[in-house]
């Protein structure tokens, strides 16, 4: 790490409206080195990375690129200087295949013509090859796993010889197998000189494969630490400012009798295919299971189908011994089943509606709160303004619709809305997606009190270090099928991940 | 370079309400330009509708015998536009309700008032509702485009009337004009002094307050609400997303039949070709500039009821009336333009 840095940022301010998002941060990459960006949920760390892949405009300060000043006004810009960045939402077109999704953009004949597209997705699966990161090249985007399309996305920097790249939360979407390759690749890629910023929630990747680690925190750049010399504990500190609180201790209990049976419970997805196939998984009172797997091994179709949302084709589902005729939300929602479902904004909460609004989703037919029809208004109000209270959800207002308020507080407001009802059993999927440390610390601990209640809990995550924190007992999908199962006490790191893998 | 430039407010926040101020300003002075090139002087002008629509007791009564059918066909649509059922039929929806209301007049002859007027509302709601249904029924069965069942229906109603008028229910002593034999007293709604100002608007009224208690204090508003808001998040509560479908558009057309049956038993007193100028394709800015708001339509009503009697007013300065609708389609434009250019900001850029 010798010369002048590839990328410095001096004094760049960001703001929007009266809020100060990038506060005259400082970062230096040293070319040829893995930087990790670290930071709670509206640390800046995003506002950074846009800033110098172009999608923002500081308000003020300098970047600089080897010792030069230059001005990054759009992506065009960036990608000119040789920065390009891999979104978490991955920017392909789904029906061209991963070949004409790299060339995409790119200056060529004005006749691309047959021969031409072959060599070039020769070019490009050699390339791929080279640096690890095979897929096949010829295929359709759509038809590609999330994890190739990853490698679509990162070969597409590749393929244009960007020297800087961006990686916003890369591993959100891969198998631990799939994270270990990126980083080898990532390896390689520093070994011939490449700049590689990303950012992470997951302290261990982080001290995997950074060579110096930054902490954001409300827009300000508190430290830039070295991998050597610096700890997990010492990094999750910085980032929320204090120790983390130690979750609630996990007392050992005896699960109680069966709560919910399923029997080779065979669901058929919208796309036609078996999103679950024979799956047999019984859960018992005071017991959370975790449901491990990467996202679209028919865990959505598993939490649909519990919470009435989806049919089955075969099988039996018996929930406090009472067998399910077909599927009913309403009669999920009388039996006691909760559901946190995954994107709370998309299908949890109503962003346009306001606190008491979104409070009532389950509950405004109940008795309690309508009488003959008529909602109990003000009675409503005051049960909602005590939920707020009790679940600590921060909001400026009852009327102000949610939209506003911050992934934490959402998704406390929804948890607030599930478990009130005492549900016998609560499906909490990815439930600490997206949320900072303190926040998914709360949401664990409120897990652990339904537990301690005697309450179920099918904890469906993708996030292996949750589902070791909490669950009873994990169970494995893979393409539908159950892959295996571990308790607690028996369950391991690497053999759950090669079983998410589909690895037996 | 630019000095300014373009910039998408990422938090997606509704317009503010100036926002409907403006574009109605805007609207105003574009017609302006139009008025001056005919060689008139747009200030007097518009000083002769305002005057024409509100400034006199006749003039005030007019506008609000024109806000009635404004406002009960605003209020259903608006209702349809909650979940986004773009209801666009409020005009077919109208006529259908003006004849069934006046099939009780041709089919049941001399009942007196009291069983009358009743049977009347029952019969526009009832019809209008069907309507109605008939554009929800193949959106929730067979997944077919409201927008396009609706209009249609509108020209099918439209048929319909022609027909009645100038075929079976045509008054015999009405030497070949197309409309029915004039109502009874009985088959009419009684009106306020010596104006054309009749009882629907108490049933307008009426409907708004009732279209706002049943969407503000009601389970069954809370789940429009809901679905209005969120329609992923309303079927994970359990909501029937297609049986609010065919709510919506009952309700839309029952209320729409409902302004059909006051506007001949109100104003016309029979039914005659072409009932409507357009009442229901008028609501539908009229449900717009209210923001979909129960009380914001009535007042949203009364502007364009305004709208339509200061354009005849302007005939008296050698205008044609067309001008008012000159008017309305550019409060639409602008209201539009402002809703979308709304979400854009203007910044400043930096000295670089």
């Amino acid at each position: 790490m010798d010369g002048l840095p590839a990328v410095e940022f001096h004094n760049l301010v960001k703001q929007f409206g009266t809020v100060l998002a990038s506060d005259h941060v400082n970062l230096s990459l040293a070319k040829g080195e893995i930087h990790a960006l670290l930071g709670e949920n509206g640390a800046g760390k995003s506002t950074v990375m846009c800033m110098l892949s172009g999608v923002y405009r500081p308000t003020s300060g300098e970047i600089r690129m080897n010792g030069t000043a230059v001005k990054i006004h759009s992506p065009k810009d960036a990608a000119k200087l040789g920065i390009g960045m891999v979104f978490q939402n991955f920017r392909l077109v789904q029906t061209l295949t991963a070949a004409e999704n790299v060339v995409l953009g790119d200056s060529s004949p004005f006749w691309r013509t047959r021969r031409w597209m072959e060599r070039k997705t020769r070019e490009i699966e050699a390339l791929a090859l080279r640096v690890g990161l095979p897929f096949a090249a010829g295929r359709p985007v759509a038809r590609l796993s999330v994890g190739e399309q990853q490698r679509v996305e990162i070969v597409k920097c590749l393929y244009r010889g960007n020297s800087v790249l961006i990686l916003d939360e890369p591993t959100s979407v891969l198998t631990p197998a799939e994270a270990d390759q990126l980083f080898a690749t990532l390896r390689k890629l520093k070994s011939e000189g490449k700049t590689i910023i990303l950012t992470t929630h997951k302290l261990k990747e982080v001290m995997a494969v950074a060579d110096r680690i930054s902490v954001m925190r409300k827009g300000q750049m508190l430290a830039t630490l070295d991998r050597a010399q610096t700890s997990e504990r010492e990094i999750a500190r910085l980032m929320v400012g204090q120790d983390r609180s130690p979750p609630k201790t996990r007392v050992p209990r005896e699960p109680g009798e069966p709560l919910l049976i399923m029997d080779k419970v065979t669901v058929v997805s919208d796309r036609g295919r078996h999103a679950l196939d024979e799956v047999s998984l019984t859960l018992n009172t005071g017991e959370i299971v975790g449901i491990a797997g990467v996202a679209g091994n028919g865990q959505k179709e598993l939490a649909e189908v519990l919470a009435g949302l989806h049919v089955w084709k075969s099988g039996t589902i018996t929930f406090r011994e009472f067998r399910w005729k077909g599927p009913s939300v309403r009669g999920s929602i009388k039996q006691g089943i909760a559901h946190v479902p995954e994107d709370r904004m998309i299908s949890g909460l109503a962003g346009g509606l306001g606190s008491v609004d979104n409070l009532l989703v389950k509950s405004y037919h109940s008795d309690e709160r309508a009488n003959l029809g008529f909602l109990r208004t003000a009675l409503n109000r005051l049960w909602s303004q005590g939920l707020v209270e009790q679940f600590d959800v921060r909001t400026a207002h009852l009327d102000a619709p949610v939209k506003q308020m911050s992934g934490g507080n959402q998704q406390k407001l929804l948890f607030a809305r599930e478990i009130h009802q005492r549900p016998h059993l609560l499906i909490a999927v990815h439930p600490s997606q997206g949320l900072d440390v303190g926040a998914t610390d709360a949401v664990h601990n409120l897990l652990l009190g339904l537990r301690a209640e005697g309450r179920s809990v099918l904890l469906i995550s993708e996030d292996l270090d949750e589902l070791l924190l909490l669950a009873d007992r994990i169970v494995v999908l893979f393409a539908g099928r159950v892959m295996g199962e571990m308790t607690h006490e028996r369950a391991d790191r690497e053999q759950l991940g090669m079983m998410m893998a589909g690895v037996t | 370079m630019n000095k300014y430039r373009l910039e998408l407010d990422p938090s997606g926040r509704e317009s503010p309400w100036w926002v409907t101020i403006v574009a109605l300003l805007l609207a105003f002075s574009l017609v302006a330009v139009f008025i001056l090139a005919t060689g008139k002087n747009a200030a007097t002008v518009y000083a002769k509708m305002l005057t024409g629509a509100f400034g006199t007791e006749f003039g005030l009564t007019e506008t609000l015998v024109k806000a009635i059918p404004l406002m009960l066909c605003g209020l259903g649509v608006s209702l349809a536009y909650r979940i986004q059922v773009w209801n666009i039929g409020a005009e077919g929806q109208f006529v259908a309700g003006a004849m069934a209301a006046t099939a009780i007049t041709v089919y049941l002859p001399g009942l007196p008032a009291w069983s009358a007027l009743p049977l009347m509302v029952l019969a526009g709601i009832a019809s209008g509702a069907l309507w109605g249904l008939f554009t929800a029924l193949p959106k929730v069965l067979f997944g077919v485009n409201e927008l396009i069942i609706s209009l249609m229906l509108n020209y099918v109603a439209l048929q319909a009337l022609d027909f009645v008028v100038y075929g079976p229910w045509r008054d015999p002593a009405g030497k070949n004009f197309p409309g029915t034999p004039a109502f009874t007293a009985a088959e009419s709604l009684p009106v306020w002094g010596n104006s054309r100002l009749h009882m629907g608007l108490l049933l307008a009224l009426v409907a708004v307050v009732a279209a706002w208690v049943f969407v503000q204090k009601t389970r069954w508003g809370y789940e429009l609400r809901l679905l209005g808001a969120n329609s992923e998040a309303a079927r994970h509560a359990g909501v029937n997303i297609k049986s609010y479908a065919v709510l919506v558009m009952l309700l839309s057309g029952g209320l729409a039949g409902l302004g059909g049956m006051a506007e001949v038993s109100g104003v016309a007193h029979r039914l005659l070709y072409g009932i409507s100028p357009g009442y229901g394709y008028t609501a539908i800015i009229v449900a717009w500039i209210a923001r979909l708001n129960p009380f914001g339509i009535v007042v949203s009503a009364v502007l364009f009821g305004g709208l339509i009697v200061g354009g005849y007013s302007v005939q008296t300065l050698g205008l044609p009336s067309s001008i008012s609708n000159l008017l309305q389609g550019a409060v639409l434009f602008f209201l539009i333009a402002g809703s979308i250019l709304g979400k854009v900001r203007v910044r400043r850029r930096e000295a670089a």
